[in-house]
């Protein structure tokens, strides 16, 4: 039997196994939309803005491991879908971004609502198709479907115009799509790794320096039994929080610009550095002349061969899934402690005695007040009233750092944020697809009154289908980031950083049928937090904190700054 | 220092411009870029002269491999190869010229491959050093066009380029 290419479209999707589609309609989908109304096999989340889609669809794999799916129409449904996609790229998340496009005879003629999708996506996807024929829709959806979500994932976006999902062909859906130019390499090599195992064995002070390719690629708990086994000390970046507990005395925080005291003179003066699915970016070394300064090997385990030595040159380069590079390591290791070899572990507990000290510094601590809110108190209390186990997304600045730096991640995929794009406004979205993904869990999109602006129309979205996220709003009034550069290397001139003019949020969430609370005293919240996770669990809760205008978050290194060159608070400058 | 990338990539819509945006994206530098159909008809070669450090290499050559249609990637300089292009260049040849251009195409063992009352057209292959010494060698002032397709470079011996 002929199927039409938009039952195509909808077959495939269910043979991936999809639950949950994020979109917007438009004139290119149509015959889509129209055969989305007749299944009931997976459901479609109708948002307010198509980047709102495209963000939901990539938290909604970032929770999961799962490919997230969406799909928008052509021309603007697709330019405003570009934020999204590039936020998912910069960040490796697998999915398949579905969008419309004019008929086949129309493209190039500047047809109504026709852009370049393939062009303009080029850039910022892992791989792009655009589907002439309606006898390559079910191979091209498989092979989207395969590309997103293996060697280093990554959005794939498969543009599909509009008489293709009308003609008809017979469906078949491969079961595996053999590419010459695309076999990435899962297991690293084995030399390598056993010389990696030598150099950790002798190491005098150690470091383990994980990012986001332990959430990627589900290397978690593999990657607590390595430290465990080994005692090392170990920072998660950004992108990697979560991977290992952050509650164990091993981990010594985030490093980078806003990272501890203690994990970046770490990541300074050790002398054997394994690095595994991180990438040395700049926001995590800082200038990479400085990080060279001191000597140290460099073990770098990778998926993606382009990010070893990129930045920085390594010594024992390991091209492979970090999961089973960290299961060969962990099986050697073994193996040598059983045949009685050790690490060397008098070197180790001098190191550690260094680390102590410097952990001892308390670089985090901030200024108690009782008359205003700090915006460390507010996430400090969210990480005691959820009990540290709440699914947390933020958008970007300050709070995104206050988030990152105060709530203590025991578990992969409860962070979701945008570390390599920085996109403001994904906070919302993120916590859409999380709680679509997760439901009934306690899900907080801790934000400040910029960001939350920037997508600030899915609160309708939300009520539409029941999403009770809990809207933590750091308010201070000002672009809180952009404020702190300006205060340390502009000389205090706050060019635009000002937020005039904000709406009240207590009454813009009830106009959208939700609950609003503002909070202005430091004793008021941990009753506001504890009403938004109890009395109205199943509501969703737009906290407005009033917080500190002026807090700054500290330790910071300075761009262009050496990773040891860090400002510990406002009496550095 | 100056490196030859050959790359066999699908030949399929848009793998051009996935290379040509790759290196513009990234802010590496291409001298001549030159790509057709191989004598298997969904497989293009594409010869690149970049220049760069080894570090920006290495790069170029991981980054290109990242590429979902490429299917091998080489840097020519690596062993020993072979590279030419192909130059045809249009020259003023009245009177006496017209015996002296012959010559010189003669040397440098081009072919003159159209002819007017006024001018010669001439057909030169070699490295790009060897067409920039014809174009010196003859007066500037005649040369009334060039056009060069790029380097083409392929590995001497017995080593192959192959899927």
């Amino acid at each position: 039997m002929e199927l039409s290419g938009a039952e195509i479209v909808v077959r495939c999707l269910q043979a991936e196994g999809v639950k949950h589609i994020f979109g917007y309609p438009g004139g290119a989908v149509l015959y889509i939309y129209d055969e989305i109304y007749k299944q009931t096999s997976f459901e479609h989340i109708l948002v307010r803005h198509e980047q709102a889609a495209v963000h939901a669809a990539d938290a909604y794999s970032r929770s999961t491991q799962q490919v997230g799916v969406c799909i928008v129409t052509s021309g603007p449904g697709v330019t405003n879908a570009v934020t999204g996609i590039a936020t998912a790229y910069m960040d490796s998340v697998p999915m398949v971004v579905i969008s419309g496009q004019v008929p086949t005879h129309a493209i190039g003629e500047d047809a109504f609502q026709e852009c370049d999708t393939v062009g303009i996506t080029r850039p910022c996807v892992k791989h792009n198709f655009l589907v002439k024929d309606v006898k390559d829709l079910a191979a091209t959806m498989k092979k989207a479907f395969h590309i997103a979500s293996t060697g280093r994932p990554g959005p794939v976006l498969v543009d599909i115009p509009k008489d293709v999902t009308r003609n008809k062909c017979r469906f078949e859906y491969p079961e595996s799509v053999p590419m010459r130019s695309y076999n990435p390499v899962v297991k690293g090599h084995q030399g390598q790794i056993r010389k990696a195992l030598s150099l950790l064995l002798s190491a005098e002070r150690p470091m383990v320096y994980t990012g986001g390719g332990i959430i990627l690629g589900d290397a978690s708990a593999e990657l607590n039994r390595f430290v465990d086994l080994l005692g090392f000390p170990i920072t998660n970046t950004l992108m990697g929080l979560g991977g290992y507990r952050a509650s164990d005395r091993k981990f010594v925080g985030m490093p980078g610009m806003h990272g501890t005291y203690e994990a970046n003179m770490a990541m300074q003066h050790c002398d054997v550095l394994i690095a595994i699915g991180a990438r040395f970016d700049d926001r995590v070394i800082g200038n990479p002349k400085h990080f060279a300064q001191n000597p140290r090997k460099i073990v770098h385990v990778d998926i993606d061969p382009s990010s070893i030595s990129k930045r920085v040159k390594v010594d024992v380069p390991i091209v492979g899934d970090v999961r089973e590079t960290l299961v060969d390591l962990i099986g050697l290791i073994e193996q040598a402690f059983a045949a009685g070899q050790t690490v060397n572990q008098k070197a180790l507990a001098a190191w550690w005695k260094q680390i102590e000290d410097w952990r001892s510094r308390d670089c985090l601590a901030y200024e108690k007040t009782s008359d205003t809110i700090k915006p460390q108190f507010v996430v400090e209390k969210l990480w005691e009233v959820t009990g540290g186990d709440a699914f947390v997304t933020s958008d970007v600045g300050q709070h995104q750092m206050f988030a990152a730096q105060f709530y203590r991640f025991d578990k992969p995929r409860r962070w979701l944020n945008s570390g390599g794009l920085g996109t403001m406004g994904v906070g919302l979205p993120y916590a859409m697809g999380t709680l679509l993904a997760h439901p009934g869990s306690q899900v907080a999109c801790v934000t400040g009154e910029g960001s939350i602006q920037m997508c600030i129309q899915e609160l309708s979205t939300c009520k539409q289908y029941n999403l009770p996220v809990k809207i933590v709003n750091l308010n201070n009034r000002y672009l809180g980031m952009v404020r702190q550069w300006q205060e340390i290397e502009y000389g205090s001139r706050y060019s635009e950083s000002y937020m005039d003019a904000l709406p009240d949020f207590v009454a813009l969430a009830e106009a959208y049928g939700h609950v609003g609370i503002r909070v202005e005293r430091p004793e008021d919240v941990e009753p506001a937090l504890r009403d938004a996770f109890g009395k109205y669990k199943d509501r969703l809760v737009f906290l407005d904190f009033i917080t500190d205008r002026t807090e700054n978050v500290w330790p910071m290194v300075q761009g262009g700054k050496g990773l040891t060159e860090m400002l510990l608070g406002s009496e550095d400058l | 220092m100056r490196h030859i990338i050959s790359v066999l990539i699908e030949n399929e819509a848009g793998a051009l411009s996935r290379v040509v945006g790759l290196f513009s994206a990234r802010g590496y530098n291409i001298e001549t870029l030159t790509v057709a159909p191989t004598e298997d008809h969904s497989l293009s070669r594409m010869t690149i002269v970049t220049g760069g450090s080894d570090d920006v290499l290495e790069q170029i050559t991981k980054q290109l491999n990242r590429l979902i249609d490429v299917v091998k990637v080489v840097d020519l300089i690596e062993n020993p190869y072979i590279e030419r292009e192909l130059m045809l260049i249009k020259l003023r040849a009245v009177g006496k010229e017209r015996e002296e251009l012959k010559r010189m195409a003669d040397i440098f063992r081009g072919r003159i491959i159209d002819v007017t009352d006024k001018t010669y057209t001439i057909e030169l292959t070699g490295d790009g050093a060897k067409l920039d010494a014809f174009i010196d060698a003859v007066d500037r002032s005649s040369i009334l066009e060039t056009v060069r397709t790029g380097s083409s470079g392929i590995a001497r011996g017995e080593r192959v380029l192959k899927v």
